[in-house]
């Protein structure tokens, strides 16, 4: 048995080679193939994904995410490139057209028909008593400084306009050629003058804000609309009256909007995405308009409106009727009879020029 | 009377950009401005798809509509060109535009664009056709001779097709039968109007 058992062994052992050598043989022709059954599983999961895709149709779905500004790549630099369908034009479009336009245009219409209504049926507000004796109201340094914000606000003004409400209004007058030869003087006026605007503006209404903080009696002012309801026909008012003081911090906040969209418009090259230009061309127009609006009103008033507002800020010097009559508060404090107050710089009473 | 419409077939468009490079030779276009681009969505991923776009030559055009000076008009073919003596480079068209298809030479500080340059589909401009200044500006006119975009020419797997929009609506409604699918008329929803064919 013993002998037998020796004598197999070879045999068994040569027969468990063969077997091992075959079995590895096929394993390593098979097992490569096994990718296949991991490939069709997947793809029958693959497969199964698409049915579910199907079911909401994936190509819509596909195409829908691309007309709402989906990026992808493209060889061809530039912010935006890979952007196939940007929709935010479509809004912007209808709401320069539409709204901006309509609101804006009959804001101006609506201001310049209160002023010639207010003109006919009031007429010029004059000054009741006036006494020849005139009172320190206006620094030179702000006058500079109004004039220079003024005027350069107004060119701004017609310049911006131009651009939103020229190709209605003065194509048919100048026609096409005409009005863009003047629309190429504007853009670039508009766009230079911009910054220096900001530097006297920004300056103005940092430096006039503590003579603009509302005090109860303005409220009194605004409630009698500056004497024309009510029995009081002469409100109580400091250095700046409530009506001044909520032109001011209307120029105040909407100069920030102003200001701040119009940077943005002004440069491109800083590479803004569209939605930011859009959004910033609405902020700047509506607040421009709006600002541009009051302006209108703030000229009349200041002009042919009240008699004695100009002269105080061209020559400095108001009479001391206007001052009882429009500002009897700061008429007090200049001549001694109440404290100073509204901090405003304590006009020098001895620069009372007393005249005739 | 043709009305001229650009499609660009997502599945056969394997991003060469030769529409591109086409395109900036035939015309002269300068430095950074590129009158067509190819976008490829998804690249690298299954499902990537390209598309070569430039200005669609809308029906009811967003950029002749905000435009200030009012400089674009709109061919007997539905093209959309402007004149560029009436341009002030103001960019509204580029805001208005959803096809980023208006392009200016400059883009510094203080707004200063120059003005603004897009495709033509080949047609030149307001100036005489094939003339120097028509050249100059607007590139070559080569719908005045007869030929049809040269995007769409060159490229090499006819996947742009540019030409009145019923032949090629009949073109591409020819290859959805035979390879199955649904339509993908890219752009052609935002750029046209159902009435307009």
């Amino acid at each position: 048995m013993r002998a037998q058992t020796i004598t197999r062994k070879p045999r068994s052992r040569r027969r468990i080679a063969l077997v091992t050598v075959a079995l590895s043989l096929l394993l390593a022709m098979a097992l490569p193939l096994t990718g296949y059954i991991a490939h069709d599983a997947g793809l029958a999961w693959a497969q199964s994904d698409d049915a579910e895709k199907e079911a909401v149709n994936s190509r819509s779905e596909y195409w829908r995410a691309v007309r709402q500004g989906t990026e992808g790549y493209s060889s061809v630099s530039g912010p935006e490139a890979g952007v196939l369908i940007q929709s935010g034009g479509e809004d912007w479009r209808n709401l320069r057209s539409g709204p901006l336009k309509f609101f804006g245009g009959s804001l101006l219409i609506a201001v310049l028909i209160a002023i010639l209504v207010n003109h006919l049926v009031r007429g010029k507000d004059m000054i009741d008593s006036p006494t020849g004796r005139k009172i320190n109201r206006w620094s030179g340094f702000d006058r500079a400084l109004h004039w220079y914000v003024g005027i350069t606000f107004i060119i701004l003004s017609i310049t911006g306009l131009s651009l939103l409400f020229g190709r209605a209004l003065l194509i048919p007058l100048l026609g096409k050629e005409g009005f863009a030869a003047w629309a190429q003087l504007s853009k670039p006026v508009h766009d230079y003058l911009a910054l220096p605007f900001i530097v006297g503006f920004a300056l103005m209404l940092l430096i006039w804000i503590p003579r603009n903080f509302l005090r109860s009696h303005d409220f009194a002012w605004l409630k009698s609309v500056g004497g024309i309801v009510g029995k009081d026909h002469h409100p109580q008012a400091g250095y700046m009256n409530g009506g001044e003081k909520v032109f001011f911090w209307i120029l105040f906040f909407g100069g920030i909007a102003l200001m701040v969209s119009g940077f943005y418009l002004l440069f491109p090259n800083l590479g803004w995405e569209r939605e930011t230009m859009q959004l910033s061309h609405i902020v700047h127009s509506a607040s421009g308009l709006f600002l541009i609006g009051i302006s209108l009103g703030h000229i009349y008033l200041g002009s042919i409106g009240v008699e004695g507002v100009l002269e105080g800020m061209v020559r400095g010097e108001v009479d001391e009727g206007f001052a009882k009559q429009h500002h009897n508060l700061w008429y007090d404090e200049v001549k001694g009879v109440a404290p100073p107050q509204e901090g405003s710089a304590a006009p020098d009473v001895s620069g009372a020029t007393p005249t005739t | 009377m043709a009305r001229m419409k650009f499609l660009c077939d997502a599945e056969r468009c394997i991003e060469c950009n030769g529409c591109v490079t086409a395109c900036k030779n035939e015309h002269e276009v300068p430095w950074g401005v590129n009158r067509r681009r190819v976008v490829t969505l998804d690249d690298g991923v299954p499902g990537e798809k390209s598309i070569s776009v430039a200005c669609m030559h809308c029906t009811d055009a967003p950029c002749a509509a905000v435009c200030p000076v009012d400089c674009f008009y709109t061919t007997d073919d539905g093209i959309v060109l402007h004149d560029k003596d009436l341009c002030i480079g103001c960019g509204y068209c580029f805001y208005a535009c959803p096809f980023g298809a208006p392009q200016f030479p400059q883009q510094e500080a203080f707004g200063v664009r120059g003005k603004m340059d897009k495709c033509t589909f080949c047609a030149g401009g307001p100036e005489e056709d094939n003339s120097a200044a028509e050249l100059e500006k607007y590139g070559a006119n080569r719908l005045a001779e007869g030929k049809l975009p040269l995007c769409a020419e060159m490229c090499s797997t006819k996947a742009l097709l540019a030409g009145d929009g019923d032949e090629v609506a009949d073109i591409y409604r020819d290859r959805i039968t035979k390879r199955g699918g649904r339509p993908e008329t890219w752009g052609w929803d935002t750029a046209y109007k159902k009435s307009d064919v």
